[in-house]
């Protein structure tokens, strides 16, 4: 029961915490911009008053209906997933963390499908942009997960999380540094964020999320919106409790559960904070340099976890 | 200043013309309706020393036929294909004589700028396509993208033939904002028709005041004194460096640095509000005016330096980032031969190697030093500007500071008709004024834009659609000075 309920409480706070880091993100730019930048709860805003909303769909069909909901559902059903309040809860053989990774890989699809399907040029330009990165993300971010694997020796989650909070020496190794490292590249590159993508871009042609997502509007643009910023706050989450996994609480009790989720949604804001910071002087790569960015994280991630079975 | 005008016979224009191409540029070719007979003006310069030489060759208005110039200038067969759609004058031998301006749903008899033609003609269905090259091959496809665009910019359509990411072919589709500029500039008076030039493009409002005023005191034998050059060479600088400094900040904000634009956008935002107070209007408009004009506050130095520095550090912050190095150069090449050919003006042609500059061969004032760059792409052309930026501050600073400011001696031309020449931000404006009267008859403009459009799809052959909004700022190119 209690797992349940956390599972709940965790997917509602990787929504709320997902836009409110996207509305973070942006107001920290615009201060070290110089500019006063909109309310932090502006995504919330938008996803509120877009809910109220009836949607528009440029074409007939099933595929832009149901696309918004299929990039929600999964990145919900992946929120359940991640231990980010405590790691004794579910049954650690459920939470996989490639069934976490594939779950989002879903998302990512539906959106290309839904671009496809608007029949434009921008959301075949975004879609056929996105999937040549995720093709290159995906098994960087995969690698990169296993690397957090090897010392606990298993997939689940949960264990590695227990394994690293029982021996803690195990993370003060090269092989956690690495891993951390492309798994920060490849959540930069999977959330959009500079140097892959421009969030806050109007020009279209050098979209790659934001041009699938053009067509969108009212209800359907709300849970896209949702289900983007939901993806920022699992990853960043999801980053947090896999580099600095203490604080998970490691028993059912309420308050280690709530303590644990505070700290992980804190870990978030940090990572968040200085991403935004790190954008700011940033610029965005050349398109065909992208791969060359995926390709050095996937690197250091197979890096890692050769360290870590050498070390072991 | 050496001017001369010859009237020729149309048979002899090809070789008249060839033999000065090898030594002018083609400035304009204005055409006049004179009732039974139509006037074509062909406007050529060259420089240092300023040297301007008119053919004029008349054709009779019923049926009029000129020898075309294409072959020999591309700029002519533009020049050539504007003028076949406002006057009707058929260039002969022109190997694409497509319509330029002329708007679609207009009849095909309707030529605005022919004396007579009503200012509202009868519109027909617009029943033709608009004739797109079509690119075909394994995996080409079309990206259509405006007139509509979503930031607050001037409405243009472009089409991406592209394969991949990479451009094979982009044509753009303007004249979506076609005033009739020059139609309606016809019977103003003096202060009419400066208050038409500074809309020719809002943000090239002194270049072309101060060629509109040129040409007409040229054409009256009006004289402004040393106040007056004063307040026009300082506006005309303080145009140019706030232009550049806006154009380097949305530059480097296209490669999504925007840190650097939101401190250029404050930079500019500075030399505006410095505009306004000289002026009393935020684009500079109101104080250049044929015979006078002053300012309503002294310049800055203070100021002028203090935005050289801060420009030194933007531009630094943004040439150090390795990625916004690497987006920036080697992209959207224009070559030196390509823009020769196309008779490309400005900074764009200096950064592709071009030494030309109306300042230095049409010069208002001495002191202009020619910079080029060598490299042609989007660097070159931020490069370019930085330059002219900080050579326009350090001039703007000396004169604030007492610097003597050379007044030109303008002499009055015969005929009522007056060339202006200036080179402004963006490139060299041309404007011609023919007066009847006391009134205009006749008044022509050619915005650096209009010669530069066709240079950025050359330049993106090769690039890659990301890019393109990159290269495009890299030239910022007018739409409303090009449509008229």
């Amino acid at each position: 029961m209690t797992a349940v309920a956390v599972a709940l409480v965790q997917v509602l706070v990787v929504a709320l915490g997902g836009l409110l880091l996207t509305g973070l993100m942006a107001k920290v730019r615009a201060r070290a911009e110089g500019r006063v930048g909109a309310p932090v709860t502006q995504p919330l805003r938008d996803v509120a008053k877009w809910l109220g909303r009836e949607s528009p769909r440029a074409t007939a069909g099933t595929a832009l209906a149901i696309v918004p909901t299929v990039v929600v559902a999964t990145t919900a059903l992946a929120a359940t997933l991640v231990p980010l309040a405590g790691v004794g809860l579910v049954d650690a053989t459920g939470a996989d963390a490639l069934v976490v990774v594939f779950l989002l890989l879903t998302g990512s699809l539906a959106l290309a499908v839904g671009g496809l399907a608007t029949a434009t040029a921008f959301g075949g330009m975004g879609a056929s942009r996105a999937m040549t990165l995720s093709a290159l993300a995906e098994p960087a971010l995969l690698v990169a997960v296993a690397a957090f694997a090897v010392p606990a020796g298993s997939l689940s989650l949960p264990a590695m999380l227990g394994h690293a909070l029982d021996q803690p020496l195990t993370m003060v190794s090269p092989s956690h540094v690495l891993a951390a490292l492309a798994l920060l590249v490849v959540v930069v590159a999977e959330t959009g964020r500079m140097p892959v993508d421009n969030p806050s871009t109007h020009l279209e042609l050098t979209m790659i999320h934001e041009a699938m997502t053009l067509e969108y509007g009212g209800r359907d643009q709300a849970l896209v919106s949702l289900g983007a910023a939901m993806r920022l706050g699992l990853l960043l989450g999801m980053l947090g409790v896999l580099t600095v996994p203490w604080g998970l609480a490691t028993s059912a009790a309420p308050l280690a559960l709530l303590g644990g989720l505070a700290l992980s949604a804190l870990k978030a804001t940090v990572l968040a904070v200085v991403i935004a910071l790190a954008e700011v002087h940033s610029a965005k790569l050349r398109l065909f340099r992208v791969p060359e960015l995926l390709a050095a994280a996937f690197v250091l991630a197979a890096l890692a976890i050769v360290v870590g079975v050498v070390a072991r | 200043m050496r001017r001369r005008v010859a009237e020729i016979g149309a048979s002899e224009l090809v070789a008249q013309a060839g033999a000065l191409l090898a030594t002018h540029r083609l400035a304009t070719i204005v055409a006049h309706d004179e009732g039974d007979r139509l006037r074509v003006a062909y406007v050529f310069l060259a420089g240092p020393p300023d040297d301007r030489v008119e053919l004029h060759v008349l054709l009779d208005a019923r049926r009029p036929v000129v020898p075309s110039l294409a072959a020999l200038s591309f700029p002519a067969g533009r020049f050539e294909r504007a003028m076949r759609d406002g006057f009707g004058i058929e260039p002969e031998g022109h190997p694409a004589p497509r319509p330029l301006a002329h708007h679609g749903h207009w009849p095909a008899d309707y030529h605005p700028l022919r004396r007579g033609a009503p200012a509202r003609p009868e519109l027909a269905d617009d029943a033709a396509a608009y004739p797109f090259t079509p690119v075909e091959g394994a995996g080409v496809y079309e990206i259509p993208v405006g007139p509509v665009h979503a930031g607050l910019i001037e409405p243009g359509h472009f089409r991406f033939s592209v394969v991949g990411e990479t451009i094979l072919k982009m044509t753009p589709r303007l004249w979506f904002v076609q005033r009739g500029l020059e139609r309606l500039g016809e019977g103003c008076t003096s202060e009419g028709l400066l208050a038409l030039a500074e809309r020719v493009s809002g943000d090239s409002a002194v270049t072309h005041a101060l060629a509109a005023t040129l040409a007409l005191e040229e054409a009256t034998g009006q004289q402004a004194g040393p106040d007056a050059w004063r307040a026009r060479h300082a506006l005309l600088e303080l145009e140019r460096v706030t232009r550049h400094i806006l154009d380097i900040g949305a530059i480097v904000g296209d490669t999504g640095m925007s840190v650097v634009q939101a401190r250029a956008l404050v930079l500019g935002e500075r030399l505006v509000r410095h505009g306004a107070q000289l002026t009393g209007h935020r684009l500079l408009r109101g104080v250049i005016r044929p015979g006078g004009g002053l300012l309503r506050a002294p310049l800055e130095a203070t100021l002028y330096r203090e935005v050289a520095e801060r420009l030194d550090e933007l531009v630094g912050l943004a040439t150090r980032n390795t990625i916004v190095a690497d987006r920036l150069a080697g992209t959207a090449i224009l070559g030196a031969d390509d823009a020769r050919r196309l008779g490309v003006v400005g900074p764009v042609a200096r950064a592709s190697g071009l030494a030309d500059d109306a300042r230095v061969s049409q010069p208002l004032v001495g002191g202009t030093v020619l910079r080029t760059q060598d490299a042609g792409d989007v660097r070159a052309r931020l490069d370019q500007r930085v330059v002219e930026a900080h050579d326009s501050l350090a001039r703007l600073a000396r004169w604030a500071e007492g610097e003597d400011v050379a007044s030109p001696e303008v002499a009055p031309a015969a005929g009522g008709a007056g060339l202006g020449v200036v080179e402004g931000w963006r490139g060299v404006a041309v404007h011609r004024v023919r007066l009847d009267a006391g009134r205009v008859a006749r008044w022509s403009v050619t915005d650096p834009s209009f010669l530069n459009w066709p240079a950025l799809a050359v330049a993106l052959r090769h690039t890659i659609v990301p890019d393109f909004p990159l290269a495009n700022k890299s030239f910022n190119l007018s739409y409303a000075g090009n449509d008229l």
